[in-house]
């Protein structure tokens, strides 16, 4: 069966973002998931970050801080390509957990 | 993040720590701006954006502990806070690592022995296979066999793939300087292919190099070869002259080959036996074999007592009774160390059992006294797993310091050990040279290190796990957990109060038996004392009469030298490692229906047994002029009366060695003297005058009024004064001679030693218990402030501390006399002349326990009866 867990999720979340929105810093990701998904996922918002440095450390995410359009410096994320090859594996993972979930609901 | 950067980030940990925080404040700052947007005030923007971000703190940490170097940065930042935390508290730290690192030293010491003995393998071709050989006799399992004896046994057996036959001797060496007595060896041609050890130089025997007719030659040792020739390779054919005939050089044997039954031998020779029909009596050979694959130890006694049968049924007179003994060869050469062994690494073991209890004990109390910091900091948002941590890494700083100067202590005193050990012995021991801290010894250490680390680390984990953390805060809280503890540390030292009696009862055993031992009736005076070995050149003193007429004259000389009482000549001095010289014989007019008489054979001069001061039960002692000319003679020690003629009178019986030997008629009896080693059991012996039986090799005896070891300098001076070819050799007291007897020396070292592992066991445990009692003293001071403000006299106050660790002595006392009869009980083999359960040990033992450990409470009482009411009560 996939593996999958709230941690798995949490980075399916960041790395689907980070592929829609190319490059984007923490606070940008968490309103990013918030809006998404019409307010109903809501990050605590500390927990990102051990997840972001945990994948920046995994290399499926860089790093470099750059200038806001207001004019602050923040640390912006973006994919590389072997998160993009995690990315896609982890929506089949979650595609089939879903599935799984479903046919059990179904059953019953 | 390259792995350049992660280990660049080690150096720049504030850099690293201050990107974090701007990410954080950077996060923060924008929730709030877009809080404030939406119409927040900015206090309330401030308070929701944090809230909604989490403990900022805890979060850091987890951010950082995402980076693997970052993680070997706080570890590093952990060693780097638990070293602080030590030096910041010396008396504990100091204390710690002292009493872990004797447990250490200890055990590692002891287990570099049993390693060098018992574990590393024999320098042998898989030495597992290898048997030891002999005939057994009616007096014990291990005697020679004769040349004749080995040949059949190697034709006739269906178990070995090779058999061969060996002799410890001493050669006498022909030198530029003089003659001089080197250790030897005799062996069968196969010896050295059966071990599986080549020469590294020159060739092995040949096939049926052995016979008699063949030329002699001789393999060097590589200490021979170093010493003697300076490691020349031009060795090799050189001509050597051993007992005045000539050998050739043919091999050199590796630096590692060692074989301690043939002792230190330099000189290795074929064997040169004689095949004469007649020689079939004449047991003096030992042998090895190899085991054919398939074959046991059992299969082999059994095929081998089946051969020694058929040879006794078939050459009653000289192998009538004999048997064979099946051993393994390591059996033969650490079997009797094996026990001893154990026995110390089973005390040094206890010993670091105590210590680690005991500094158990010590975290407990300081983990006790750190609740109020580990509360803090939980407060302050550290984690319990990092509290843990703290912990776990103390624990491991403290084993690694421990069990580093253990270690270092260890190579230090196993050395000494060694150099304690007589010289001679250690020529017993070859596998000792490779005593030292080698792969099995370390690991030994690092394992037995792991195990403190872990056992140091769980005991505050397991106190952290019981308390809350909150109640930590509030000073003075007297929760549960507090009496749990209080429970545990005096459980802890019931522990080690029992194990201290366990050792001292141990070591209180032993030493009673090694005094025992040397108090043993061994039937001659030791005390002024002398004796040395000497023997003559074969080809000057060829004849019986030579030999006869040289000790007379020896005799005379000696006597000549000042203070000399009385002087004796005898073929092999009383109290040996092995009594060894056994004969078989038959009493004449008693049918002997298969059964073999043995005795060991001794043949003394007529003031032998006055010189010793032997004590005479019966009949007469021997003359001057009971010689070659006079009837045979001989007298008997107590035991063979009692064995051969029991109910019966033995002087007037008469006795022969066989049938082709003279009669011979007992005209003595004398009180049993100790052949052999002074814990074996008395064997009957029977002796005939010297002079009848003259041997080359013989020791002279000498009673002086003054110190024995001034005579033994001018003892060797008139020897050489009357032949300088003459070789003398181990001159010695006999009180020497007792003391320094392997069985001796054994009994004496493991008393020592485990009275040491004792004494040091009670300081541990004594120190121990006034932990426990000061700890609780401290912790009632309020209480007993209470007690005496309302009228408690110090004598209730004493009573009241006295009872706490008096319950705490009775019960490590009581548990310890059951663990010590038990343990006595095991090592009852041991021992000598002292039951396992003496009761004077054991009441002693008690005793001197209750005793220090009562000491050891009364200060901490008597601290806290002298606690100021007014003072007590001012602190609340």
């Amino acid at each position: 069966m996939a593996k999958n867990d709230l941690q798995g999720t949490l980075d399916l979340l960041v790395l689907k973002t980070l592929s829609q929105v190319r490059e984007m810093h923490g606070y940008g990701i968490v309103a990013h998931i918030q809006q998404a998904s019409d307010d109903l996922l809501r990050v605590e918002e500390g927990s990102l970050y051990p997840a972001l440095h945990r994948m920046e450390q995994q290399g499926w995410i860089a790093a470099d801080w750059a200038m806001t359009e207001t004019n602050r410096k923040a640390k912006y994320y973006k994919l590389t390509a072997a998160g993009r090859k995690r990315l896609q594996e982890e929506e089949k993972n979650f595609e089939h957990l879903v599935k799984g979930v479903r046919a059990i609901l179904r059953y019953a | 993040m390259s792995l350049l950067r992660r280990i660049a980030n080690l150096f720049s940990r504030s850099k690293v720590d201050r990107e974090i925080d701007a990410e954080f404040r950077f996060h923060i700052e924008m929730r709030i701006e877009e809080n404030v947007a939406r119409g927040m005030s900015p206090e309330e923007a401030r308070r929701d954006a944090l809230r909604r971000f989490g403990n900022l703190s805890s979060t850091k940490e987890n951010v950082t502990s995402a980076d693997a170097a970052l993680t070997l940065y706080s570890v590093w930042s952990d060693i780097r806070y638990a070293g602080r935390q030590l030096r910041k508290n010396p008396g504990f730290s100091s204390t710690a690592i002292l009493v872990l690192a004797l447990g250490m030293c200890a055990s590692v010491a002891i287990f570099a022995f049993v390693d060098a003995v018992l574990i590393r393998p024999l320098p042998y071709q898989s030495p597992s296979r290898l048997i030891a050989l002999f005939e057994s006799t009616s007096l014990g399992p291990r005697f020679h066999l004769s040349y004749l004896d080995y040949l059949d046994w190697k034709r006739h057996n269906k178990v070995f793939d090779s058999l061969e036959a060996y002799d410890n001797l001493f050669f006498a060496l022909s030198t530029a300087t003089g003659t001089q007595r080197v250790p030897g060896a005799a062996v069968s041609a196969g010896f050295f292919r059966t071990l599986g050890v080549a020469p590294i130089l020159g060739r092995d025997f040949h096939d049926g190099e052995d016979i008699p007719s063949a030329p002699r030659t001789v393999l060097l040792s590589y200490a021979a070869w170093q010493n003697r020739y300076g490691s020349r390779e031009d060795v090799l054919g050189q001509a050597v002259t051993l007992e005045g005939v000539p050998y050739v050089i043919i091999g050199v044997l590796p630096r590692q080959f060692h074989f301690a039954p043939a002792g230190p031998s330099e000189f290795w020779a074929s064997l040169h036996e004689s095949s004469d029909p007649n020689n079939r009596g004449n047991h003096g050979l030992w042998a090895i074999a190899r085991l054919k694959d398939g074959a046991t130890p059992q299969t082999a006694s059994a095929d081998m007592s089946s051969i020694a049968q058929q040879l006794a049924r078939q050459y009653p007179d000289s192998d009538g009774g004999r048997g064979a003994t099946v051993l393994p060869l390591s059996e033969l050469i650490v079997g009797n160390l094996r026990p001893i062994l154990l026995l110390l690494l089973s005390g040094a073991v206890l010993l670091l059992l105590i210590a680690c209890v005991n500094v158990s004990g010590l975290i407990l109390v300081r983990s006790e006294n750190r609740r109020h910091e580990i509360a803090v900091r939980g407060a302050l948002g550290a984690s319990r797993m990092r509290l843990i941590r703290h912990f776990v890494t103390e624990g491991v700083l403290l084993t690694a310091a421990g069990s580093v100067l253990g270690a270092a202590a260890a190579y230090g005193a196993m050395h000494l050990l060694l150099r304690l050990v007589p010289a001679n012995m250690l020529d017993g021991m070859p596998y000792l040279r490779e005593l030292g801290l080698n792969p099995h010894v370390i690991g030994f250490a690092v394992a037995t290190g792991l195990a403190m680390a872990i056992l140091f680390s769980l005991t505050p984990i397991l106190r952290l796990s019981l308390i809350d953390l909150r109640a930590g805060l509030v000073e003075g809280g007297r929760g549960g957990a507090r009496t749990a503890w209080k429970h545990l540390g005096a459980n802890l030292v019931v522990l080690e109060l029992c194990t201290a009696m366990v050792l001292l009862v141990g070591a209180g055993l032993l030493g009673k038996s090694f005094y025992r031992l040397l108090h043993v009736d061994i039937g001659l005076q030791p005390d002024h004392l002398a004796m040395i070995g000497l023997r003559s050149p074969h080809f000057r003193y060829a004849k019986p009469e030579q030999i006869v007429a040289l000790t007379r004259r020896v005799m005379e000389e000696t006597g000549r030298l000042p203070g000399v009482q009385s002087v004796a000549v005898a073929q092999q001095a009383p109290v040996a490692n092995v009594a060894g010289g056994n004969t078989a014989f038959e009493i004449i007019g008693r049918p002997q229906h298969g059964i073999a008489y043995e005795a060991v054979n001794r043949q003394v001069g007529g003031s032998y047994f006055g010189t010793i001061q032997a004590r005479l039960v019966q009949g007469r002692y021997f003359t001057e002029t009971d010689d070659d000319s006079k009837p045979r003679v001989m007298i008997v020690n107590q035991t063979f009366a009692r064995k051969y003629f029991p109910g019966e009178d033995a002087i007037g019986k008469h006795i022969r060695y066989d049938a082709s030997s003279p009669v011979i008629e007992i005209v003595g009896i004398v009180d049993d003297i100790k052949e052999g080693p002074l814990d074996a059991e008395l064997q009957p012996v029977l002796y005939t005058p010297f002079n009848q039986e003259p041997a080359n090799s013989f020791c002279i005896v000498v009673r002086t009024v003054h110190a024995p070891e001034e005579l033994l300098k001018s003892l060797e001076g008139t020897v050489h004064g009357i032949d300088h070819d003459i070789l003398a050799f181990n001159a010695e007291t006999a009180e020497d001679r007792i003391h320094n007897l392997q069985s001796t020396y054994l009994h004496r070292s493991s008393a020592w030693l485990v009275g040491g592992f004792a004494a040091m066991a009670l300081l541990l445990g004594v120190i121990g218990l006034y932990g426990v009692i000061a700890y609780s003293v401290s912790q009632r001071t309020r209480e007993i402030g209470v007690r005496m403000a309302l009228g408690a006299q110090r004598s209730s106050v004493y009573g009241l501390i006295l009872k706490e660790a008096g319950r705490v002595m009775a019960l490590g006392i009581l548990s310890g006399a059951v663990c010590s009869v038990v343990t006595a009980w095991m090592m009852r083999k041991l021992l000598f002349a002292t039951a396992p359960w003496d009761a004077g040990t054991l009441a002693a033992v008690a005793v001197m326990l209750a005793a220090s450990a009562l000491l050891a409470s009364y200060i901490p009482a008597r601290r806290a009866a002298s606690v100021d009411p007014v003072e007590a009560l001012r602190s609340e």
